[in-house]
């Protein structure tokens, strides 16, 4: 008797528990799809041919696209990209492979945490300081410059985490065949964590084609099409907030479509991340 | 202690007086010790006697470590290798390495050889795969992956991949080979295939092994090491040590009533 008591107790704990977390999950989720509900009942009107081969309009004119915003968006990200794919992996190798437990190597990783954590908003303003106010105008150059040092920290840190991974027996094989560090590190380690590596620039890649914040104080925007990296460049994000709080029909129209071009674009990196680090594990 | 039954070979080694720290941790105690050119030697003991750490000091795996030191000699041919201005890189590529766990690197078959070869010497392509093709041989492999060179190595099996990695050690040519405990991760198929192995690669390199498996220590090896404790306990020819231990705690843990 006593114990089918216990059971059926415990059977009813065990689905109140059940109904709090799926209820909590389906919070999360409907969020999620509430999101892209909304993004593609508006951006889908959006998503003609003319997004891809015009140019954002002037204030009161018809039409329109958003071909300078994808370009600039594509050279800022790239170049950016360029800068700190090496920056991070190097500095993340240095945290393993050389710096360990050394008190530059704490130091780093404390300094990277902040930078992490760090609101995307103060970059931006450092680097306007930095690199806009400086030189006196707005550039691409800039824009770089401030997603990049978003960029580098993640790298950074997934390079680290994903190396530290690599069973230190491969490191020992290495050197037992009389093969210095600096060979041991990129020949052997970084190859054992190759597709690793590569989902972490994948993922610095998506978290930094969405930022809007540091590329208001940077990039700025420009009207027209320029593949101009030293002068103010048009992107996504900041066309987006421009055009999604004017009073104009079609801009607000073509502010959905960056953002829908932009979510796709992140969701289709985060996927491909996700299956590249799968296979990793597998292996 | 009869270092002596060693003494009328020529050494690759010499160890005298050897201390070995990890941190304030005693390793090993005063070990003194031969070992013969072109024999194997192995070392035996229950677990945490010093028997790894004794292998890993002779090519200085340990100074990876921070923490990590040995004190007194260990002569290479003469030349201490504790000397603070001993190459690391050059003396681990005179004296190999083989682990328990296999560990192809993450690349093909082919570029797994030719790495090891690549760090000291520059060769033509011709000469690299006959390079290749050799100490594949010589790992007793050739025949199963002669048609897979640019296969990743991580395709083999564990036994084969153990084979691979003895062959790239052998690739570079060293004096010297350590195994540490190579099969004990391995089917008893391809343990036969490894010990066949050792005694082959015994013409050319002097083998140091280390090894749980007692049966292993007398099929494969000229001399015997016992140690316990971080100390060397007693050391001679396998068969002495096998059918005529002098001391008593050899003769316990041989039989098994102790370890």
């Amino acid at each position: 008797m006593k114990s089918s008591d216990l059971y059926l107790r415990r059977r009813r704990s065990n689905i109140i528990g059940l109904a709090l977390s799926m209820l909590a999950m389906s919070v999360g989720l409907l969020a999620l799809l509430w999101i892209l509900f909304v993004l593609l009942s508006n951006g889908f009107a959006a998503l003609e041919l003319s997004l891809f081969i015009k140019d954002t309009p002037a204030p009161g004119s018809e039409g329109g696209g958003l071909r300078n915003a994808i370009v600039g968006s594509l050279m800022i990200v790239v170049l950016s990209v360029l800068v700190s794919t090496p920056v991070g992996i190097l500095a993340g190798i240095y945290l393993t492979e050389y710096g360990d437990t050394s008190k530059s190597a704490e130091l780093t990783r404390f300094v990277t945490d902040i930078m992490l954590s760090a609101p995307s908003i103060v970059l931006g303003l450092f680097v306007y300081a930095v690199a806009v106010a400086s030189v006196g105008h707005f550039s691409g150059y800039a824009g770089s410059l401030a997603l990049s040092l978003i960029a580098i920290p993640v790298v950074m840190r997934t390079t680290e985490n994903i190396l530290r991974l690599v069973p230190g027996s491969l490191r020992e094989a290495a050197f037992a065949l009389g093969a210095p560090r600096w060979k041991v590190s990129i020949m052997v380690t970084l190859r054992a964590a190759k597709s690793g590596v590569i989902t972490g620039v994948l993922l610095a890649i998506a978290r930094i084609s969405g930022e809007t914040a540091p590329l208001l104080f940077t990039a700025l925007n420009n009207q027209f099409f320029s593949t101009n990296m030293a002068a103010p460049m048009s992107n996504l994000p900041v066309v987006i907030f421009q055009f999604a709080m004017s009073p104009y029909e079609n801009w607000i129209q073509l502010a959905w479509g960056g953002a829908l071009i932009i979510t796709f674009a992140v969701l289709f990196l985060n996927i491909v991340a996700r299956v590249m680090f799968r296979e990793k594990v597998k292996v | 202690m009869s270092i002596d039954s060693a003494s009328s070979h020529n050494n690759s080694i010499e160890i005298s007086h050897l201390d070995f720290f990890y941190g304030n941790f005693q390793g090993l105690k005063d070990v003194n010790l031969n070992i013969a050119e072109h024999k194997v030697t192995a070392f035996i003991g229950p677990s945490g006697c010093g028997k790894s750490t004794l292998l890993r000091t002779l090519n200085r795996m340990y100074s990876l470590y921070p923490g990590q030191r040995a004190e007194g000699e260990i002569r290479l041919y003469g030349s201490n290798i504790l000397d603070k201005s001993q190459d690391l890189n050059l003396l681990r590529a005179q004296v190999g390495m083989v682990f328990q766990k296999p560990t192809p690197f993450p690349m093909s078959i082919y570029e797994n050889i030719a790495f090891g070869i690549r760090l000291y010497e520059k060769l033509s392509r011709s000469e690299m795969d006959d390079r290749v093709e050799w100490a594949l041989t010589k790992g007793a492999i050739w025949n199963e992956v002669k048609d897979k060179l640019h296969v990743s190595g991580l395709s083999l099996s564990g036994g084969q991949q153990q084979r691979l990695c003895i062959a790239r050690s052998v690739a570079v040519k060293p004096k010297v080979i350590l195994l540490d405990e190579p099969t004990s991760a391995l089917d008893p198929i391809s343990t036969a295939k490894v010990e066949e192995l050792i005694t082959e690669l015994k013409q050319d390199y002097t083998v140091a092994i280390v090894t749980h498996n007692m049966q292993q220590a007398a099929r494969v090896s000229d001399f015997t090491a016992y140690m316990y404790l971080g100390s060397l306990i007693e050391f001679g020819a396998t068969d002495q040590i096998f059918l005529k231990p002098q001391r008593k705690e050899t003769e316990d843990y041989i039989t098994g009533r102790f370890g």
